[in-house]
């Protein structure tokens, strides 16, 4: 009985310290973002800015409420308890700031996107497109695909295998000189892996001006290469040693053990590295602009002639416009948004793909 | 099923380091042997060149002979993985293969080697090992859930069970029930002495109790120093090694004023 008078007589027991109602914080980020919304809508209504600041808002709100959340916490909890509300707030706003130029970003590409984001766009190409005729993107649709789904073809079996060299069996100079090179490749300007698949291939067929599909899939595995090794073996690293030897102590061979006790329990990572080395290449311009060249037609031959892409697209109808610009900006952004969808698209099958091998546990 | 283990002048290395100097012992079939002293002594470097999973660690090697029925682990143009088909191992924690089913886990040994089994075959091995290893009631109505939703001890288990699907000749430990509950850790040693009616069982341990419970012979292991190479001690039937130790040293540590 003691102890809860002087509580309620306002003296504090030992274990108990003041604390600011449950969803404050949430309470204050909005608060901010509305008190900065206001002095950015001021500005607006004053004619010093012409539109409303929406990223601004989303920005500084969450610095003011840092500082509103520090304070506040302060004077009511105390110094460690504030140290650690600013501390949450600092990662909140850095958390925002990762995602405001996404969020800016795709949204920009939907609405830019959606003008042409049509039936026309995805079963025409540009072939004898003139005046106000729609014109689409198939072809560089089937060119993307064929092309990063060659170069996954020829990148995917490459890095897996190095990774599986590097982590299972490497040891010694060989291993170290082959991380080495990786690391180097990791660094190759995506220009110089399309010079090097354009001088390569004009030089073994001589032809001096070669434009075809292949040597594009070829530049970008190029790029693949280092970035499926790293991945993988990172993953491979994470399979830990005790499988490895209850593994070698049931009397299987390395070979067996690495292709069923280590590859089944790292596939979702591996599925996810692989899927990252995809997005990472799909949608490189530079070196396709030179080896597989640029075309208003389908092309499904990547062993003949220039293929399109939908970089490479993006590019063209935004770099070469004709009379009616908006048209061809119009496309760029369709095309752009159409990258995107694939990728996502991608990922998500990749997600799927990688939940349904995972290590189940049951619980 | 069983077989005899000859240890001659046995030096284990790690890279330029000697991790164990000259062990010579031999231990009979159908027997339980336990290995005991203090951590870092060596014991389970020793126990893993039995069945060659020393070599698994880089630049880790061995001089002198293992003999098992004779023939020399470490002779010319032996298979180490055929070694391993015949000295099984259970590890110091549970490791069951986390992308398999308990019955596939029981069958990794058949299975990863890419034998052919007809599923009456395997059924039967299923049960046999389950029931060896004194699971199969526990299991029984969920083998083809995950082997990692059981208990540490359960998981134990089902390992015990994964080693002697392959029908090995010997069975080494190491220091099955360290992680283990004192329930789980009495149906293990249980276990170990129904095991013993079949199999050649080397175990590491750190428990003296548990030692002189399950074991029939006892190998005490001792480290002059850091640094230093482990050395076999004293080897002799457990009773001894508990009752009345020939050297100072084993008697220190077994009663305890030591280590």
């Amino acid at each position: 009985m003691a102890s809860t008078t002087s509580v309620s007589l306002g003296q504090r027991a030992s274990l108990t310290a003041g604390q600011l109602p449950r969803f404050s914080p949430i309470w204050l980020l909005v608060i901010s973002w509305i008190v900065v919304g206001g002095l950015f809508t001021i500005l607006v209504l004053a004619g010093i800015t012409e539109d409303f600041n929406l990223v601004g808002t989303v920005f500084f709100g969450t610095l003011l409420y840092a500082a509103i959340i520090y304070v506040a916490s302060r004077i009511v909890e105390g110094a460690r308890k504030a140290t650690d509300r600013l501390m949450a707030a600092l990662v909140t706003t850095a958390f925002i700031v990762a995602l405001l130029p996404l969020v800016s970003l795709v949204s920009t590409a939907v609405i830019s996107g959606a003008a042409r984001f049509d039936v026309t766009f995805f079963n025409n190409s540009m072939r004898n497109v003139v005046g106000d005729a729609p014109g689409g993107a198939i072809h560089a649709i089937i060119g993307t695909l064929e092309i990063t789904g060659m170069a996954t073809l020829m990148s995917v079996p490459i890095g897996l295998l190095t990774a599986i060299y590097l982590v299972e069996y490497g040891r010694g100079r060989l291993a170290q000189a082959i991380t080495f090179l990786v690391d180097v490749m990791t660094g190759i300007p995506s220009i110089v892996a399309g010079l090097f698949a354009f001088a390569f291939f004009s030089l073994i067929l001589d032809q001096p001006g070669i434009r075809f599909g292949f040597g594009g899939a070829v530049a970008l595995s190029v790029l693949m290469i280092p970035v499926v090794v790293r991945s993988c073996e990172e993953m491979l690293k994470l399979v830990p040693n005790e499988l490895r030897e209850a593994s070698f102590a049931l009397g299987v061979p390395r070979w067996l053990t690495v292709v069923k006790v280590v590859l089944p329990t790292s596939v979702a990572g591996i599925i996810t590295g692989v899927m990252l080395s995809i997005s990472r290449v799909i949608g490189e311009t530079a070196p396709l602009l030179l080896i597989a060249g640029f075309t208003q037609s389908v092309n499904y031959n990547l062993f003949d002639e220039r293929m399109m892409t939908l970089p490479v697209f993006v590019y063209t109808q935004y770099a070469n416009p004709g009379s009616d610009v908006q048209a061809f900006l119009d496309r760029a952004w369709a095309g752009a948004l159409t990258l995107i969808v694939i990728v996502m698209l991608l990922n998500l099958i990749a997600r799927l793909i990688a939940r349904f091998f995972a290590p189940k546990i049951a619980r | 099923m069983s077989k005899r283990i000859e240890v001659n002048n046995l030096n284990v290395y790690y890279d330029k380091f000697r991790a164990v100097e000259d062990v010579n012992l031999t231990i009979e079939p159908r027997t339980v042997t336990a290995f005991i002293g203090p951590s870092g002594c060596g014991k389970s470097t020793f126990l893993r060149t039995l069945n060659r999973m020393h070599e698994v660690i880089p630049k880790a090697r061995v001089e002198g002979e293992v003999l098992i029925d004779g023939n020399n682990l470490y002779g010319p143009g032996v298979d180490p993985v055929l070694v391993r088909r015949q000295v099984g191992m259970v590890f110091q924690r549970p490791n069951p293969f986390p992308t398999m089913s308990i019955r596939d886990n029981v069958l990794a040994g058949v299975k990863l080697n890419n034998k052919r089994i007809s599923k009456t075959d395997a059924d039967d091995l299923v049960e046999k090992s389950l029931r060896g290893a004194n699971l199969w009631n526990e299991v029984k109505d969920r083998l083809n859930l995950p082997g990692s939703g059981l208990s540490g001890g359960q998981q134990q288990r089902l390992c015990i069970a994964r080693a002697i699907a392959v029908s090995p000749d010997v069975v080494l430990m190491d220091e099955p029930c360290s992680a283990l509950d004192p329930i789980s850790t009495l149906a293990i040693e249980d276990l170990i002495e129904e095991l013993k009616q079949e199999y050649t069982i080397v175990i590491v341990t750190h428990n003296m109790q548990q030692a002189s419970r399950v074991s029939d012979k006892t190998a005490f292991f001792n480290i002059a120093g850091t640094g230093k190479p482990g050395k076999l001690i004293e080897y002799n039937d457990t009773a001894t090694i508990f009752s009345k130790p020939t050297i100072q040293a084993t008697e220190d540590y077994v009663s305890g004023r030591f280590g």
